[in-house]
C-alpha cells in the first residue's frame, strides 16, 4: 500500500523533473556562450514535486476516509468550527473577546491598521450581500460589483451636483442599487447556471464602461475627488477622528447587516430562496412565485452592495471605475466561496482572510497573488464547503409525551 | 370543477399540445393514459399555469386560468405532483412538507395536515429529520404527494407516480391515492404509463396520441377496449 503510494509519487517527481528540465536545468549564457547545466536545480525539483505529490495524496486519502466513517455510521459530519459554533460555553466568550478587540482596534492599532479593518468590513457587507443572491439562492452572479459601483458614483454625484450629504445618499444609494438589481434581474429571470454568469458579468461590465467613457455623467476615468466624509452633527474632525469614526460606523453597519441577512434567511423568503437553488419547478408547484422571489434576491442582494459603495466613497474621498472592475466581483464571489456559502459566519472569516491576507502577505510582493491562488485551490480542494461550512438550521420535531 | 378548452401549448417552436379538451368533475379520478411524447406532462403543465398554453382557454371552478401564474393557481386550489418527483434533496423531509404549506398561514391546519401525511405515510413520520434525497424512489414520491397535500388541494396532479418504482410500492402508492380521493373528497387527476393500474384505480379515462385526445370513456370500459388493450395494455 504505502510503496504503492511512494511509487506514483516517484513517477510524479520524475515526470516534473523531464517537464522542468530545459527550463530549470539548461541555462544559456550569452555572455561567454556556455551552456550551463544547474543540476541542483533538478535535483530540488525532484524532492519537492515529490514530498508535495505524496502529501497530497496522503490528504486526498485522509479525506475520503473521513467520509466513509460518516457514511458507515450515518451521522452528518460534523467538523470543529461547526461544533464550535455550536457550543455556547465557546461562542458566548468568544463574541466577547471579540467585540473587545473591536472595540479597542483603532486605539490600539495605527491608522493604517484601522483603514484595512475598515476595507475589511466593506467586504463584510459585500460578501453578506452577495451571499444572498449566490449562496442562499444560488443565483452565481459575476457583476456584483456593478451594485457597488452605483451606490459609490450616487453618493459622489448627488454630493458634487446637489451636495447631498453622507445620511442621505445612504438609503438613496442602497435604493438606488436595489432599483438596478431588478433591472438587471428582469432579463435574467429566465436563464440559469452558465448563462445567467455570463449575462451578469456582461451587465457589470457595460456598468463599468458607461462609468469609463461618459465623461459628462461620470466624469470618465479621471474620477470624482473630493468627496466629503461622513458627517457626525456638523462636528469637525482631523483625519485621525474620521477615521475612527468610519471605523466604528462600519461596526454598527456590519452588525446590521448580519441581523438583516440572518433574519432573511429564517423568513419565508428565505425559504423560498433555498427552494429555489433546490429546484425551480418544484418551487412553481408549491406556488412560490419564481419571478418576485428571483426578483427579490437581486434587490436584496444589491442593496447591501449600494450601503457599501456609499461607504466606499465617502472613506475614500476619491472614486474612479477602477475600482468596480470583473476582478472586484471576482474577488466578493471569492469571498463567499471561500468562506462558505450560504454561512454568515464563513462569509464573514472568508472576508477578513481575503482582504487582510493579501494586505499582510505584502512581504511576498508580486508573489502574493500566486500564493493567494495556491491557497484557493487547496481550500476548494479539501474543504470545497469553505472555511466555515453552512449548518443550516433545520426544524427538529421533537416528539410531545 | 376543470374544464380544458382546445388547448394549444409549445414548447419554442415545438408544438405539444394540439387542441386538447377534457373535463374534470368534483370528487372523480380522472386518467390520462398515452404513450411517451404524447403530451400527458405538457398538458398537466399548462393546467398548472408552469408551461402556459398559447391558445384556449382552462376553467377552474369556473374561472380562466390559463393566463394565470402558477403560484396564484397553486392559491386556488391545485396542487401538482411533478413527474420525477422534484423534492427538494438538501432539505428534511419535515421542510419538504413545509415547503408544500407556503402559502398557507394557518398554523393549526398545517399542523392537522401534517398528522394526517404522516399517518398516510408512517415512514416520513420516522425520516422527518432526514434529508429529502437520501430517501429511496418510493419514499421520495411519498413525500411529493405529501408535500402536494400539504397545500390543501382541491385538485391533486400526479405525474406518473409509478414512475421507476417496485410494482409492490407502486400498488401500495394507488391504494394510497384511492384512500385521498375517498376521505378528502380530493378530485384526482392522474396522468400515467401504466395504464392497466391506473385505469383500475380511476372512475374515468382519457386516451392521448400525438398533443391529441383519442379517446375519452369510463375507466372500466377503457380497460375492455380493444384499441387501448392492444396498444397500451400488452394484451
Amino acid at each position: 500500500m504505502l510503496v504503492n503510494e511512494l511509487k506514483k509519487s516517484l513517477f510524479v517527481s520524475l515526470w516534473f523533473m523531464f517537464l522542468t528540465f530545459p527550463i530549470m536545468v539548461i541555462q544559456v549564457n550569452t555572455v561567454e556562450n556556455i551552456i550551463q547545466w544547474r543540476w541542483a536545480n533538478l535535483f530540488f525539483v525532484g524532492v519537492g514535486s515529490f514530498v508535495l505529490s505524496a502529501l497530497w495524496r496522503y490528504l486526498i486519502r485522509r479525506k475520503e476516509q473521513g467520509i466513509q466513517e460518516t457514511e458507515v455510521d450515518g451521522v452528518a459530519r460534523v467538523t470543529l468550527s461547526q461544533r464550535l459554533l455550536n457550543n455556547r460555553r465557546f461562542t458566548i466568550p468568544a463574541l466577547f473577546v471579540v467585540s473587545i478587540l473591536a472595540l479597542a482596534f483603532p486605539f490600539v492599532f495605527s491608522l493604517y491598521q484601522t483603514n484595512i479593518m475598515i476595507t475589511a468590513m466593506i467586504y463584510v457587507l459585500l460578501g453578506l450581500g452577495l451571499n444572498i443572491v449566490v449562496g442562499v439562492a444560488g443565483l452565481l452572479d459575476l457583476g456584483y460589483a456593478a451594485f457597488y459601483c452605483v451606490g459609490a458614483y450616487s453618493y459622489a454625484l448627488l454630493n458634487y451636483h446637489f451636495g447631498f450629504g453622507f445620511w442621505s445618499v445612504l438609503g438613496i444609494g442602497a435604493g438606488l442599487a436595489a432599483l438596478f438589481g431588478i433591472i438587471l434581474g428582469f432579463p435574467v429571470l429566465r436563464l440559469r447556471g452558465d448563462y445567467l454568469a455570463i449575462v451578469t458579468l456582461g451587465f457589470g461590465e457595460i456598468i463599468r464602461l458607461i462609468m469609463e467613457n461618459w465623461n459628462a455623467f461620470s466624469f470618465g476615468p479621471s474620477g470624482i475627488a473630493n468627496i466629503p466624509r461622513p458627517g457626525f452633527f456638523g462636528v469637525e474632525m482631523n483625519i485621525e477622528q474620521v477615521t475612527i469614526y468610519v471605523y466604528f460606523l462600519m461596526i454598527g453597519m456590519s452588525l446590521f447587516t448580519i441581523f438583516v441577512v440572518n433574519r432573511l434567511q429564517d423568513s419565508r423568503i428565505g425559504r423560498a430562496w433555498i427552494a429555489l437553488r433546490e429546484d425551480e419547478v418544484a418551487c412553481q408547484a408549491m406556488g412560490i412565485d419564481k419571478r418576485k422571489t428571483k426578483l427579490m434576491a437581486f434587490a436584496l442582494g444589491a442593496t447591501w452592495a449600494g450601503f457599501a459603495g456609499v461607504i466606499f466613497a465617502a472613506k475614500t474621498t476619491f472614486i474612479n471605475p477602477a475600482s468596480f472592475t470583473l476582478w472586484e466581483s471576482i474577488n466578493i464571489l471569492c469571498v463567499v466561496v471561500l468562506g462558505g456559502m450560504g454561512s454568515i459566519v464563513g462569509v464573514i472569516v472568508g472576508a477578513f482572510v481575503l482582504i487582510l491576507l493579501p494586505e499582510y502577505l505584502r512581504f511576498l510582493s508580486e508573489y502574493r497573488i500566486l500564493a493567494f491562488g495556491a491557497v484557493l485551490v487547496v481550500m476548494m480542494v479539501f474543504r470545497p464547503g469553505g472555511i466555515v461550512e453552512t449548518v443550516r438550521r433545520t426544524y427538529q420535531y421533537k416528539e410531545t409525551a | 370543477m376543470l374544464s380544458l378548452a382546445d388547448i394549444h401549448t409549445y414548447y419554442g417552436n415545438i408544438q405539444a399540445l394540439k387542441g386538447v379538451s377534457l373535463e374534470v368533475e368534483e370528487g372523480e379520478i380522472i386518467t390520462l393514459i398515452g404513450a411517451n411524447g404524447a403530451g400527458k406532462t405538457t398538458t398537466l403543465m399548462s393546467i398548472s399555469g408552469i408551461v402556459p398554453p398559447r391558445s384556449g382557454d382552462v376553467l377552474f371552478m369556473g374561472e380562466s386560468i390559463s393566463r394565470v401564474n402558477p403560484d396564484k393557481i397553486v392559491s386556488m386550489g391545485i396542487s401538482q405532483v411533478p413527474e420525477g418527483r422534484r423534492i427538494f434533496p438538501y432539505l428534511t423531509v419535515l421542510e419538504n412538507l413545509d415547503m408544500g404549506a407556503f402559502l398557507r398561514n394557518d398554523k393549526d391546519g398545517v399542523n392537522s395536515d401534517l398528522d394526517y401525511v404522516f399517518g398516510l405515510f408512517p415512514i416520513l413520520a420516522e425520516r422527518r429529520n432526514q434529508a429529502g434525497g437520501t430517501l429511496s424512489g418510493g419514499e421520495q414520491q411519498m413525500l411529493a404527494i405529501s408535500r402536494a397535500l400539504m397545500a390543501r388541494p382541491r385538485l391533486l396532479l400526479l405525474d406518473e407516480p409509478s414512475l421507476g418504482l417496485a410494482p409492490l410500492i407502486v400498488k401500495q402508492i394507488f391504494e394510497i391515492i384511492r384512500k385521498i380521493n375517498i376521505e378528502n373528497n380530493t378530485t384526482i387527476f392522474l396522468v400515467e404509463q401504466n395504464a392497466n393500474l391506473a385505469l383500475k384505480v380511476a372512475h374515468r379515462g382519457y386516451v392521448m396520441e400525438n398533443g391529441r385526445i383519442t379517446l375519452s370513456d369510463a375507466a372500466d370500459r377503457l380497460l375492455t377496449n380493444e384499441d387501448v388493450k392492444k396498444a397500451y395494455l400488452g394484451i
